[in-house]
């Protein structure tokens, strides 16, 4: 498991945090009117470093960039209004000393980011080691930092991971930063899409490419305990889930079934794959636990059943099913047993996707010729539609169940011409929508959980 | 004193007798639509195209020529089917008939059935409905004397679309199964 993309040295907390009641905080359940003023100061570091880092990385100022990954993290939460540099009156180095508040608050800064980034050999081999902290400038005190050492190639993580701890100690809630997404990268012509599998961070850098294109896949589905991905490939001809291990590119069919499986998504624990199965006109749901082999069939209705999706706790099934003559998503428990319709809004519902906090779902709504993204309880009330277009779907959570991610697509003109897929995402308050940028057009996104040290 | 409490009781009363209402009355608005909600949305998605389209549609089921191939010469090798349907129109079955009729004089020729549908569905469920329309047409073959063992069915959902369009014309073009030699 261990690789580059792990912190190979120790990820220590050196500074302890102070409680501070007076410290600012920040309300996230509804939509943010009055972002917070951030100030993220450009990290600090020597000529020595700077030298090492530029040959290393090709990088002339490491610490000025990952300010920004801090700075574009928390803007774009819309909860945090990042101060233009050019309004900084003290140097990073001082600032990261110790602060003049005065010149902080002037700039109506009340929360300031200060670091320092400093270059290390061990055992002959490059390292940073990169020094973080977190002020209150109107209670003019530290509230939180830490450092860390990592291997140079690993400088955009360390950002995200100082992101996470900000949004955590000013909201309360852990942060979704330092996290990527699996999606479907797409292009070509609308009747012949090339598709491969993508990886990115979070923030749409550092994408790969998981596949050649050469078979069509779809819907990639993120193991919330690994680096595990399953998806649905055209291998041969033959549409499967498979199961791919992201790190090493080790790919496999899941089972053996005797026709096209589907609509694949791990269990809360990893250990199962929940998809269906369409065999002589009839989709059923079924699950497979990969430790004992063991494949067993949830559903028994003539009609179409499929998108199924564990609540976090594992004991509840979300699905959709037509067997009311129309798409409607059901819920029934883990063993396929008290299967209940929960959906009675008007139109077509369908691909219900269970927050990782277990208390909404989230789905895709067909109604007057619009789609929408909605949530509502598990119980099927207090449906809230937070974002209608021509065309969108496959919603997918943040790991802290504040931020939802879909596709959207776009319609054609007369000629069939103009068309896209694009990532977008939106708050769970329905506000700060947003397009996710892809190098390509893109699909069926699915976000990770936090990635570990 | 005692006027003013007795008033001021009568005034609670009466804004709680106020308050149920209101909120039996918004139950009672929520609950009346929703229950003609499916047939609304079928009538929406197949109402539209009626009016224009009649020469290359029935209902909303696509009745033209344009896309449609041929698995042997005089045999079309597609049919269509109405949004959300996998039910086998007088047309559909007379193609298929046709196409039954050429595979028996051909047994040595084996096809995949493909099933497809139009971008207006989920993913998942469109992967689900092509499988169904494809088997519709598969069940349709083998009553006519085709042995199911030279049929593969294979669902490509809305992935492969023949007409990039997006207007009822186009969608009623992408909902079909294709009938294509394997060998």
């Amino acid at each position: 498991m261990k690789n580059k993309y792990f912190f190979i040295l120790i990820f220590c907390f050196f500074f302890k945090p102070l409680v501070s009641h007076s410290f600012v905080e920040i309300d996230i359940t509804r939509g943010n009117l009055d972002p917070l003023p951030v100030s993220v100061s450009p990290f600090f570091s020597d000529n020595i470093t700077n030298e090492k880092i530029k040959t290393n990385l090709n990088i002339d100022n490491l610490g000025l960039e990952i300010s920004k990954v801090i700075e574009n993290n928390l803007r774009k939460t819309g909860l945090f209004n990042t101060l233009d540099k050019e309004s900084f009156l003290q140097k990073p180095d001082i600032a990261h000393l110790k602060p003049r508040f005065e010149d902080w608050k002037l700039i109506n800064s009340q929360v300031l980011i200060t670091g320092k980034v400093t270059s290390k050999i061990i055992n002959d081999k490059d390292y940073i080691r990169i020094e973080f902290k977190l002020w209150d400038v109107l209670g003019a005190k530290m509230v939180d930092g830490f450092s860390l050492t990592t291997v140079p190639t690993n400088w955009r993580r360390v950002g995200h991971k100082i992101s996470d701890k900000v949004y955590e100690r000013l909201t309360g809630e852990s942060g979704y930063f330092d996290t990527r997404i699996i999606y479907v990268a797409e292009e070509g012509p609308k009747t012949q899409r090339i598709k491969k599998l993508a990886i990115m961070d979070q923030d749409g850098f550092n994408t790969k490419y998981l596949t050649l294109g050469n078979e069509l896949v779809l819907t990639p589905r993120f193991n919330p305990t690994n680096q595990m991905v399953t998806y649905l490939s055209y291998f041969r001809n033959m549409p499967r889930v498979y199961l791919l291990n992201i790190e090493t590119g080790k790919q496999e069919v899941v089972g053996d079934f005797p026709g096209m499986t589907f609509a694949p998504r791990f269990s809360p624990d990893g250990k199962k794959i929940i998809m269906s199965l369409a065999k002589d006109g009839n989709s059923e749901i079924w699950v497979r636990n990969l430790e004992t082999n063991i494949q067993e069939k949830l559903t028994d209705h003539p009609s179409i059943d499929t998108s199924p999706s564990y609540s976090p706790d594992g004991k509840y099934i979300a699905f959709n099913s037509d067997r009311s003559g129309y798409q409607q998503i059901y819920v029934m428990k883990s063993d396929g047993t008290k299967v209940k319709r929960i959906s009675f809004g008007k139109g077509i519902y369908g691909t219900p996707v269970w927050s990782p906090r277990g208390d909404l779902i989230a789905f895709t709504k067909l109604h007057k010729g619009k789609f929408f993204i909605g949530v509502m309880r598990t119980d099927g009330t207090g449906e809230r539609l937070l974002t209608e277009n021509f065309y969108q779907e496959a919603p997918s959570w943040s790991p802290n169940g504040r931020i939802i991610i879909f596709y959207r697509e776009t319609k054609t003109d007369d000629k069939g011409q103009g068309f896209s897929a694009k990532l977008w995402s939106i708050d769970l308050t329905g506000y700060n929508e947003r397009l996710v940028k892809t190098e390509t057009d893109a699909s069926d996104p699915s976000w990770s959980s936090l990635l570990g040290n | 004193m005692n006027l003013s409490k007795i008033l001021k009781n009568a005034f609670l009363v009466v804004m709680f007798g106020l308050i149920i209402t209101a909120c039996a009355t918004k139950k009672s608005v929520k609950t009346t639509p929703t229950e003609s909600s499916t047939a609304k949305v079928e009538e929406t998605q197949k109402a539209d195209p009626i009016e224009k389209l009649d020469a290359l549609m029935q209902g909303d089921v696509y009745i033209g020529s344009d896309t449609v191939g041929e698995l042997a010469s005089g045999v079309p090798d597609r049919v269509f089917f109405a949004t959300n349907e996998t039910i086998l129109t007088t047309a559909s079955r007379e193609t298929l008939r046709k196409q039954a009729a050429w595979l028996r004089q051909n047994s040595d020729v084996t096809v995949v059935v493909e099933g497809h549908a139009d971008e207006r569905g989920t993913r998942e469920y469109n992967l689900a409905l092509g499988e169904r329309r494809a088997n519709a047409a598969k069940d349709y073959l083998m009553t006519y004397g085709v042995s199911s063992d030279r049929i593969k069915v294979l669902s490509y959902g809305k992935e492969r679309p023949v007409d990039s369009g997006s207007n009822p014309l186009s969608w009623s073009k992408n909902r079909r199964s294709v009938t294509v030699k394997a060998n």
